[in-house]
């Protein structure tokens, strides 16, 4: 291992031989265990400048896992159908020992997953992670934040709260923009000419079984492309272009121990914020467990706003700040449509912001800013000023991907350095 | 590239390294089993099912004498029989067919530990689940009903376990143990409340 | 080092202008009500009244318990609730339980019901009195307390009273026993379009009730508390045992911390 102290004297950590004897040797011989252990985590060398902003896959990987956890445990006592619903998740708070807990985990741990999520993508935006030969790794991502969308959408639907309903009623009416097929495709949706039971109980089916196994497919892909590719870091340099005597990247480190140790600290600090809101604000002011939600779904009488969770909000401005109704729809899809497309929008020939000029960053902090803006305006009711500061927002959030091609072609680069810069700490 | 950090040169002190991944993987592990204490405990009866299996009542009066009512205690099936006192002598005089005649093996509150296996001969509190698998036995309380010899009592169709009027198994019956006794009292003379008894709620 | 330190002053930036954003929203309103206030006329600032509630407070959640059972429970449920939950939570014995509060012929066992038919409640108010249990969190108790408190007689409707925090609420103003009988005077006002409408200016008491009106704020206080403490009965073990969570998982991001700089030493 190409590890020196600073003197330049070699260091070597105890080894691990592979084992032939016992039990351990018995199942290694029938599972490549210690073959994978050696391949993906001791033998696998990542870049060592890794910084704060790359804590956040690990940490989705956590969540995935507390989510599947909490979310089997809920469905042991879960009743689906809009007459025992509402009921039963009462049920969970106030008569299962714990309930209330596995609950508010599961609650809580959809919004961090979602928190988690968008800041492990502003990491790839600000590294250039999604550029050659990393796109498809970056549609695989894609793919697990669409999939993710959708079951965090059913998910939202299975308590049959008022703010169950209407965002259902909601969000299933868009499908009706489309031409020609639009309506019948609402009414094959719901299974019914409303939303109803029959919704309700597919949506549950779809987010408890189908939706969980298509996202955990979906993360071992990105996973492997990921392992294919290698990281990208925040100097954006390819490291294998600079192998050691031994055939190692000199800039990279093995992956475990020392990610598996930085990465227990982010999982630490990540647990201490979240534990603070699942025990002492689960609803976060309404933000992760909206008021109208402790009403049961009644269809005869709409929530004064009806918002998205706070995680949608963004493309749920994008849709209302279009005056007409089937352009909206298409510029909300759009507005995630295009993510797809940057791999190929992206001209820069550096991929790190750090060596990129001023246009790049100012169109990306930009970018975040309508982001964030636009977050809290799909919050608000859809009058006076909020309107227009949404029309201001979306065409700023549009603007960055349509005119990507052009100032990341045109905008000044910074000679990128040979090897990465890393500071001990 | 210019060292910033000030690093003892080529001081990697190994036993504070492994002091310290222990310290954690141990913390870790207390961690992880009080985390699992919440799920773990979920499974226990809930608030709803600890309700419904709060202590019955039954109403004595309307028990006629050489009957048996049925009521429920926590989902399962107890027999309440009215023992005239022709059924009451029929308890004695086979205890060399019985398993365990004194219900020394068997399963009662103290109050039952006796010939009669019941607080007063009158009533015969018990849990009508066999105790070999788990079926209801059924009752065969007339005296030769079975067999010539046959006492009274219950005998169970699914592998054929006989009990008494007092609940005992015979001999060559598959199940070991008598009938299982509830805790029960009386709050007043004809009224019984199953699951609760001296020693509060069951 | 350079572009380090300008990305994460970027950030602050971002985040103290959205902070910025979000906090200069609320200042206005109060402002103008609170003005009113002062000028003497009660009720004036009846949007800016708040419940204060503190469930740790056993003595007046147990009160807004009892003031629940003989005021509320006629007409409105508490359908998730057992009452032996009740009488666990607010350390009410079962005996007391059965005779102060609990309806004859009820066990405490049951779920909390109201003995009114809903089908009849629906038929005489238009309809059916909504179940409590999660009223406090559905709507705040914010809400629940300008509710109760922001009755005032109205000749014009069937009850005879109206309610500001709730126009045309179709509750009758059952408490008025308690607090009296007040009216609204209202005043012409601009509407938003052009034109006026009458605009809420203040209360005027004309009959007193059974209770002074620091008694009657008391009550409601109490009540409002009690059904806080029904709509999240979990909340203060959920609060006990997050500060234990809290800590230890402090603890060992500490320890991990340590091992991590422990271990990059080798890095350089």
């Amino acid at each position: 291992m190409a590890l020196t102290s600073a003197t330049g004297s070699a260091v070597s950590l105890p080894a691990h031989p592979a084992p032939k004897k016992g039990l351990w040797g018995w199942i290694n011989k029938r599972l490549p265990v210690t073959e994978f252990i050696s391949e993906q985590l001791t033998g696998y060398y990542a870049p060592k400048n890794f910084n704060i902003w790359y804590f956040f896959g690990s940490l989705a990987l956590l969540v995935l896992v507390l989510q599947l956890v909490t979310g089997i445990f809920l469905t042991m006592f879960y009743k689906p159908g809009e007459l025992t619903s509402f009921d039963s998740v009462q049920f969970i708070m106030r008569e299962v020992d714990y309930g209330w807990l596995i609950r508010y985990l599961h609650s809580t741990g959809a919004s961090a997953f979602f928190i988690v999520v968008y800041l492990h993508m502003f990491r790839a935006f600000l590294y250039g992670s999604y550029k050659p030969p990393r796109e498809l790794l970056w549609l695989f991502g894609m793919a697990v934040y669409l999939a993710l969308m959708a079951e965090a959408f059913m998910g939202y639907v299975l308590p049959w709260g008022n703010m169950s309903f209407w965002g259902a009623q909601v969000i299933v009416n868009l499908f009706g923009t489309i031409p020609g097929i639009g309506p019948g495709l609402v009414e094959w949706i719901r299974g019914d000419y409303g939303i109803a039971d029959a919704t309700l109980n597919r949506f549950f089916a779809l987010h408890v079984a189908a939706l969980p196994l298509a996202l955990l497919l979906l993360v071992v892909l990105h996973l492997v492309a990921l392992r294919r590719s290698g990281s990208n870091n925040p100097d954006g340099i390819e490291i294998k272009e600079h192998p050691g005597p031994d055939g190692k990247p000199l800039d990279g480190i093995p992956f475990h121990p020392y990610y598996t140790v930085k990465d227990i600290v982010g999982v630490g600090v990540f647990f201490v914020l979240f534990a603070i809101v699942v025990f002492f604000v689960p609803t976060f002011g309404g933000l992760f467990l909206e008021s109208p939600n402790f009403e049961p779904a009644n269809p005869l009488s709409t929530p004064e706003h009806i918002a998205p969770v706070w995680y949608f909000t963004p493309f749920y401005a994008i849709l209302r700040a279009v005056p007409d109704q089937r352009l909206g729809a298409l510029l909300m899809l759009l507005a995630v449509a295009a993510f797809l497309f940057v791999p190929w929008l992206d001209r820069s020939p550096v991929k790190s912001m750090r060596y990129r000029g001023w246009m790049s960053r100012t169109a990306l902090t930009l970018f975040a800013l309508s982001f964030v803006a636009l977050g809290y305006l799909g919050l608000q009711p859809a009058e006076g000023l909020y309107v227009l500061l949404a029309r201001i927002f979306a065409t700023i959030y549009f603007l960055f991907f349509a005119l990507m091609p052009l100032y990341s072609s045109i905008d000044k680069v910074k000679p990128v350095p040979e090897r990465v810069t890393y500071h001990a700490h | 590239m210019a060292d910033h950090a000030a690093v003892a040169d080529g001081e990697i002190d190994l036993s504070r390294r492994k002091f310290l991944t222990r310290a954690v993987i141990a913390t870790g592990a207390v961690g992880a089993v009080f985390a699992a204490v919440p799920f773990i405990e979920s499974w226990s009866p809930s608030e709803r099912a600890r309700a419904q299996g709060a202590p019955t009542q039954l109403d004595l009066s309307k028990l006629e004498p050489g009957q048996m009512a049925m009521p429920v205690w926590r989902r399962q099936p107890i027999y309440v029989v009215r023992r005239t006192a022709d059924m009451l002598s029929r308890i004695a005089g086979h205890d060399s067919e019985l398993k365990d005649p004194n219900s020394e093996s068997s399963n009662q509150p103290p109050y039952a530990k006796n010939p009669v296996r019941s607080r007063t001969p009158e009533f015969l509190v018990v849990i009508g689940i066999c105790t070999h698998l788990g079926c209801l036995p059924k009752q065969r309380f007339e005296k030769g009903e079975l067999y010539p010899s046959w006492p009274g009592g219950f005998f169970c169709p699914c592998h054929g376990s006989r009990f008494d009027l007092a609940g005992r198994v015979f001999d060559g019956s598959p199940a070991s143990i008598n009938l299982n006794i509830p805790p029960y009292s009386y709050p007043n003379p004809t009224t019984l409340l199953i699951g609760a008894d001296e020693k509060g709620v069951t | 080092m350079r572009t380090e330190a300008r990305e994460r002053l970027r950030a602050a930036r971002l985040a103290v202008f959205v902070l910025a954003a979000a906090l200069g929203a609320g200042v206005l309103p109060a402002q103008e009500a609170a003005e009113n206030a002062q000028a003497g006329k009660f009720g004036a600032d009846w949007q800016s009244w708040q419940a204060d509630t503190d469930v740790t407070d056993m003595a007046s959640v147990q009160r807004g318990a009892r003031n629940f059972v003989s005021y509320c429970l006629g007409c409105h449920s508490l359908k998730y609730e057992h009452w032996s939950r009740l009488g666990q939570d607010l350390s009410i014995p079962n005996g007391l339980l059965e005779k102060d509060l609990l309806p004859p012929g009820d066990k405490t066992t049951d779920y909390i019901l109201t003995s009114m038919p809903a089908a009849d409640a629906a038929n005489w108010f238009g309809k059916t009195p909504p179940d409590l249990s999660l009223m406090a969190r559905a709507r705040t108790h914010d809400y629940l307390y300008q509710f109760l408190t922001t009755f005032y007689v109205d000749p014009t409707r069937q009850t005879g009273a109206n309610n500001l925090r709730l126009p045309t609420a179709a509750m009758p103003h059952v408490l008025s026993e308690l607090e009296g009988l007040k009216s609204a005077v209202f005043h012409e006002g601009p509407k938003a379009g052009g034109g006026t409408e009458q605009v809420f200016d203040h209360f005027e008491q004309i009959a007193p009730g059974r209770l002074s009106a620091a008694e009657y704020d008391g009550f409601v206080r109490d009540t409002v508390n009690f059904l806080d403490y029904v709509s999240d009965p979990t909340q203060t073990a959920r609060r006990g045992l997050g500060l234990w969570v809290v800590l230890f998982l402090l603890v060992f991001t500490w320890l991990a911390w340590l091992v991590k700089r422990e271990y990059w030493k080798d890095v350089h």
